[in-house]
């Protein structure tokens, strides 16, 4: 299972040109294996372009990015290798669904690296469990299924790959809260059971405060904020001057503080808000 | 308030499927109001939009929008031209390389004088807030911004009714608050009948009605403050309701004695504030 470095990591797109526009700039950050990382940001804010480095898609205009200590970019065979190790599911990643059925569509990856017949069928059965897609779907094409079934379809071809870091850009992005519950459920349980880093970018800070242990908050290329969800919901305001929600359970703790209510904690969860409010009853609010 | 478009028992079942994805709905939509209609997928909200200017007509019951019914087709140019549609993908509705030729595309077709046009298309932009990109290419605008250029286009037709199916399902938060900002804007000071369908709770915060889908029918209709303190009910059917009525409920169940309609941030905090501080 890898450690991830980032190293001074700067891109600039279209460089050169009146176009050119720097899209993240000196970014350095370590992410050790098995962490679930919340990614956060607004549009814009290179997010994007920030994971696309991670599996050498794109590549550094300055800095690196370091699997278990090698570069990435060292040659063509570690931008190759990266891509087994980092698995980067892409936002609406069922407009990348192609295959004729499902069984082949989430093939595709182990196929591609000539794993043999069985070691495939193994993989494509257990990506399938992972994201809760039933093997009665496998012969259907699927181009039939739901938006929720083809974003998990989409899905279990990067997990069969078995990536020791999963990226999720945006995966639940026009599910509605069912189809959200479960995709992030999913992901959670894969997470539990193969010990793998996962790197959630998400506009979602409720998701976000409930999934992740550590939160980084992209700001204009740069990484504004850094630490748990305790530490980074203690800022709430801060949040909000990049241009971020806050969870709905803070942003009702501050609207409380404003009144005068002296609440306890960093507050960015229903319980914890619950929790805080019955406290403040009982020893009496100011 | 008269009703501008009235469902009266409507079946509809998709060719090759065995269920219903409508099963018997009455509704009245009242002319100038702002209806949000919750659901999840499957629950039948996108099928009812559909039925709104035609794209779907009734396989049982009917559907009249001012009186006429949807399933006569010598009357289709007549519906369409008064319920305006926006749909879920920015990128499906745009057909231009120039914004204003955007919006210019409907009411082109519809054989409008040019100056006509040009008049449409400047108070469309202008009520979308997108009057200074009007010589922009559509491609380059964010999610938010193109869903804008779309109502423009949908208000460039003048329909009296705007109907629009999820057009935040694929924005980013600010996109989202683009949109239902400019949608709240249409009814409050245009005076227009909209209908939003979405999944998403906290859109429906700001309508004047609001009502819960599942399994084909409508189960919970009224103020949006109501049916989110119907709090089991809205469970049950696997929709969440607002952490501002969820608290509320929480701590009327741990003994605060809280009425459930303040859904509003402030408004929440302000009841439990005045509670706690005494």
């Amino acid at each position: 299972m890898p450690e991830l470095r980032i190293e001074a990591l700067t891109h600039v797109y279209s460089a050169g040109t009146p176009f050119q526009k720097t899209a993240i700039e000196n970014i350095d950050l370590t992410i050790p294996q098995g962490q679930m990382i919340g990614l956060l940001g607004h549009t814009g804010s290179g997010k994007s372009t920030f994971i696309q480095h991670l599996n050498a898609l794109l590549k550094p205009t300055s800095g690196r990015v370091l699997c278990d200590g090698k570069d990435v970019n060292a040659d063509k065979f570690s931008r190759r290798d990266v891509k087994w190790q980092v698995g980067l599911v892409f936002q609406y990643p069922e407009y990348q669904l192609f295959e004729e059925t499902v069984y082949k569509d989430i093939a595709f990856g182990p196929k591609n690296r000539k794993l043999s017949e069985s070691e495939i069928d193994e993989r494509v059965r257990e990506a399938a469990a992972f994201v809760g897609v039933d093997e009665e779907l496998f012969e259907r094409s699927p181009l039939e299924l739901s938006g929720g079934q083809k974003r998990r379809v989409a899905i279990a071809g990067v997990i069969a790959m078995r990536p020791g870091v999963l990226v999720l850009d945006e995966p639940t992005a026009g599910l509605d809260p069912a189809g959200c519950r479960q995709i992030l459920d999913n992901v959670a349980a894969y997470r539990e059971k193969t010990g793998s880093t996962v790197i959630l970018v998400s506009h979602n800070m409720d998701d976000a405060a409930r999934m992740a242990e550590r939160l980084i908050v992209f700001d204009h290329g740069h990484v504004a904020m850094d630490g748990t969800p305790e530490e980074v919901f203690r800022e709430p305001r801060r949040l909000i001057d990049i241009g971020l929600n806050v969870p709905h359970a803070s942003a009702i703790a501050m609207a409380l503080r404003e009144r005068g209510v002296a609440l306890e904690g960093s507050i960015y969860t229903h319980e914890q808000l619950k929790a805080a409010i019955l406290r403040a009853k009982e020893v009496g609010a100011c | 308030m008269e009703p501008v478009i009235v469902f009266e028992q409507v079946h509809h079942r998709y060719s090759g499927e065995a269920e219903e994805s409508l099963r018997g709905i009455d509704l009245a939509i009242e002319s100038g109001s702002f209806t949000a209609v919750l659901g999840h997928n499957g629950s039948g909200k996108s099928t009812l939009a559909k039925h709104m200017n035609a794209i779907l007509t009734p396989t049982e019951g009917r559907v009249l929008v001012h009186g006429v019914d949807t399933a006569d087709e010598d009357r289709l140019l007549d519906i369409r031209r008064s319920v305006g549609m926006v749909f879920q993908n920015p990128d499906n509705q745009i057909v231009a390389n120039v914004v204003e030729d955007d919006v210019a595309f409907a009411p082109e077709n519809l054989g409008v004088p040019s100056e006509e046009i040009r008049r449409r298309v400047d108070e469309a932009l202008e009520i979308v807030g997108m009057s200074e990109f009007k010589q922009h290419a559509p491609h380059l605008l964010s999610g938010g911004q193109k869903q804008r250029v779309a109502i423009a286009g949908v208000l460039a037709m003048q329909p009296e009714i705007i109907v629009l199916d999820e057009p935040t399902a694929m924005l980013d938060p600010q996109g989202r608050a683009e949109v239902i900002a400019t949608v709240t804007r249409l009814c409050r000071e245009k005076g227009m009948t909209v209908v939003l369908i979405t999944h998403h709770m906290d859109e429906c915060v700001g309508a004047d009605r609001l009502v819960v889908m599942s399994g084909g029918r409508i189960v919970a209709d009224g103020s949006p403050a109501e049916v989110f303190s119907r709090v089991e009910l809205m469970e049950s059917e696997g929709l969440s309701v607002p952490e501002t009525t969820r608290l509320l409920y929480d701590l009327d169940r741990e003994g605060f004695d809280l009425p459930l309609t303040a859904l509003e941030i402030d408004d929440c905090a302000e009841l439990v504030a005045r509670t706690l501080i005494k």
